[in-house]
């Protein structure tokens, strides 16, 4: 066994998508093992899921079940691999703490800078495979030129999960494979029932998988009575650009840049949520003009298929994962982490705390948090 | 390279999670499945002979444990006859004293009534006078494991007993992993009740014992038809008792200081080859059979899927508790830190294992140690 240099490791969720990436590797003959991530212990905040089922989840039991019938049908080795305090570590609690601090976090590009490319990545090393796969719709290719991993957006344009990907390093490329990136959805759910995969028509995850229905608020309040924390006063104003109040709140967490919803406030024309300000617990609203912003900085800048550039850059920019990516000349600044990027257009809620990827076409050039 | 799985030559270390099904055990089911079908109550022939072979099933597992075969009660497993112990003397009230390093089949049913968990020391054996310090006028049961699942230590269970009987107390002993493997003449250990489990010993899973020393008032747990002294109801498990029968009886003349030499070869071979990694508890008062241990640098879990991989079955922590998020409350009850309990292998070989096994399955955690270390930032930190 010393000798299987070629041996792949499938992140198997249980779902169409990385159930298809196990089949078609097998059916290509490849040596694979598939390892399931125990994330998050859903027998956690039972009050989020009243009704008793919490199927419709990440590792939930039905999940690792039908990963494991998976694997099983393939006849391929599977192992469950507990990640659960370093899941939260790395993206729970970094989640909660951004919107406390008013930012809108997205745990998905968390989860894989911090746990899947990285804990798992040098789990499945450990246990002898050399490379990672896993479910993502995106493209890598090596280019002997530049000797980097370049990503490229997926052939399926609504699936392209290249947004959440923008933190991989060049090491965590060379040894993961997304075999699905040339398929569309469509063509995913064809090749999971022509390889008889049992979960062929098992519908698609929601977008974070530890928080049920999307209710994010009701999760950080859930999770902090937990804790044993006692819900802090969270609740404030809200107020206009000049500073008047119009309203109250239940806390900041419970809105994001260009929120219309939940506002409960009377006024002439639509208001959106321009802004918060925790330290004053303060939700600021304005018109829908309000919210255009033609610049933007990025932290913690990560570039994928070209090396950091020293010299301003035509690209386009994707600002939220269902943003289509606009124009833009990004700029480097004195800080080499830091990119300045002036969009031709004004775009609407630009959200601190959400990622900004810059493309060129296809091809992702890297990305950064936005300050 | 694509059958490497399937073509694998595989090796079983892991007999305190479950052995295989032995030989004698393989031939006198299959006509205790396939003839002796009557249901052991009834009157006719069929219920004759069954009634028959139940008892003397009866007879071979009261010769292993040195009692009378009326002083036992079959049950489904293991876990069944701790609940019907425990359960039995304190449903009428009472306090009990147990350890913190008993398996969950004693811990959560203790946990049921006003418990006393007595600590162990660092080498996992209990100190019978942190027992009498722990006793209180309304205590009415101490249960303490013969041998621990984990890490194999072996309990004094005679000193514990003279505490018990002293202050008048009934003493409980769950003696799962320690049939088959240490002598278990309940008469010798003056225990008043004394659990097995049938799959620890060669049988199959389902079907267990409890002894119940002639005179102890025990209470029903479930209730129903009047099958074995109107304590565990339900139609009799004829080809269980029959299994675990012959597995007593074949575990009378069972070699275990050949297993304890293979143990002891597997224990000096990964210690000389493997570098920072010790042996959790005492390695005198313990089972032949049982190693566990601690590797600096990686997490059990790693290694287990590793060592599968290459063909040998081990477990970290106990088999029950995988998949939990916490570390073994063995381990922690032994002083070890969450990381070093995480990174904790248990060893448990049997019958079937060789030397060559031994010396292949030294070399494969070497090789998965090396490697597993290789890609841990915090080993090559601080070595």
């Amino acid at each position: 066994m010393s000798d299987h240099l070629n041996l792949t490791a499938v992140a198997m969720s249980g779902g169409v998508d990385s159930s298809v990436v196990a089949g078609l590797l097998h059916h290509r003959g490849e040596p694979i093992i598939g390892l399931t991530m125990q994330l998050w212990n859903q027998r956690r905040l039972p009050e989020l899921t009243p009704e008793g089922g919490a199927t419709g989840r990440c590792c939930s039991i039905d999940d690792v079940y039908d990963a494991r019938y998976v694997a099983q049908h393939l006849g391929i080795p599977y192992y469950v691999v507990n990640f659960e305090q370093r899941f939260e570590q790395q993206v729970v609690r970094p989640f909660v703490e951004e919107y406390l601090a008013g930012r809108t976090p997205i745990p998905c590009t968390l989860c894989n800078n911090f746990v899947k490319f990285d804990d798992f990545l040098e789990m499945a090393e450990g246990v002898g495979a050399s490379t990672i796969a896993t479910g993502h719709y995106a493209r890598i290719t090596h280019n002997p030129e530049t000797g980097r991993y370049e990503m490229r957006k997926s052939i399926d344009a609504v699936k392209d999960q290249t947004y959440f990907l923008f933190g991989l390093k060049q090491d965590q490329l060379a040894r993961t494979r997304f075999p699905l990136g040339g398929y569309t959805k469509p063509q995913v759910r064809e090749l999971a029932r022509e390889l008889g995969i049992p979960v062929a028509e098992k519908p698609d995850s929601q977008e974070i998988c530890f928080v049920p229905n999307g209710d994010y608020a009701a999760f950080i309040d859930a999770y902090f009575r937990e804790q044993g924390v006692s819900p802090r006063e969270t609740r404030g104003e809200v107020v206009n650009t000049d500073g008047q109040v119009l309203g109250e709140h239940e806390g900041v967490h419970h809105f994001t840049v260009g929120q219309r919803r939940g506002l409960r406030i009377a006024a002439g024309e639509p208001l959106y949520v321009i802004a918060t300000n925790p330290a004053q617990q303060q939700v600021i609203v304005g018109r829908n003009e309000d919210l255009l912003r033609a610049k933007l900085t990025t932290k913690e800048t990560n570039w994928i298929s070209v090396a950091p550039i020293h010299a301003p850059r035509r690209a386009q920019v994707k600002i939220r994962n269902k943003h289509l990516a606009a124009n833009a000349t990004i700029y480097p600044t004195a800080d080499p982490l830091r990119i300045d990027v002036h969009f031709d257009e004004p775009q609407r809620a630009v959200t601190p705390g959400q990622g900004a990827v810059f493309y060129s076409g296809d091809l992702v050039l890297g990305g950064g948090w936005i300050e | 390279m694509l059958n490497l799985y399937l073509n694998l030559n595989r090796y079983y270390f892991d007999h305190n999670a479950t052995t295989p099904v032995s030989a004698g055990v393989l031939e006198a089911l299959p006509p205790a499945l396939a003839e002796v079908y009557g249901n052991a109550s009834s009157i006719h022939h069929y219920g004759q002979i069954a009634k028959q072979r139940l008892e003397i099933a009866r007879r071979q597992v009261a010769g292993l444990l040195g009692c009378e075969p009326r002083e036992l009660i079959f049950t489904a497993g293991g876990t069944e006859a701790n609940n019907l112990a425990i359960f039995g003397v304190l449903s009428t009230g009472g306090h009990v004293v147990t350890t913190s390093i008993e398996h969950p089949a004693v811990l959560r049913v203790c946990e049921q009534f006003d418990v006393t968990m007595v600590p162990v020391g660092s080498n996992g054996i209990v100190d019978p006078d942190d027992v009498r310090r722990a006793i209180r006028p309304d205590t009415a049961l101490i249960s303490v494991m013969h041998a621990n699942n984990e890490i194999g230590t072996i309990q004094p269970l005679a000193e514990i007993a003279r505490i018990a009987h002293e202050a008048g107390i009934l003493f409980h002993a769950d003696g799962v992993q320690a049939v088959g493997k240490l002598p278990t003449n309940v008469k010798a250990l003056d225990v008043d009740l004394y659990s097995i489990s049938g799959h620890k010993l060669y049988a199959p899973k389902g079907i267990g014992a409890l002894y119940i020393k002639k005179g102890t008032k025990l209470k029903p747990h479930l209730f129903g038809g009047r099958h074995e002294r109107e304590l565990r109801p339900g139609t009799e498990n004829v080809p269980g008792a029959v299994a675990l029968g012959r597995a007593a009886l074949d575990a009378m003349t069972a070699n275990q200081d050949g297993i304890g030499q293979f143990r002891d070869r597997l224990e000096r071979g990964i210690l000389d080859a493997v570098p920072d990694c010790t042996v959790n508890g005492d390695r005198r008062s313990r089972l032949p059979n049982t190693t566990n241990i601690s590797f600096d640098g990686f997490d059990g879990e790693a290694m287990v899927i590793s060592l599968d991989l290459k063909g040998f079955a081990v477990s970290s922590g106990s088999a029950c508790s995988s998949g939990a998020v916490e570390p073994s409350h063995v381990l922690s009850a032994l002083g070890l830190s969450k990381d070093q309990a995480k990174s904790s292998i248990r060893f448990s070989l049997g019958q079937g294992n060789t030397s060559e096994q031994v010396d292949s399955l030294v070399g494969a955690v070497a090789e998965s140690a090396a490697q597993l270390r290789k890609l841990s930032p915090a080993y090559s930190a601080s070595y």
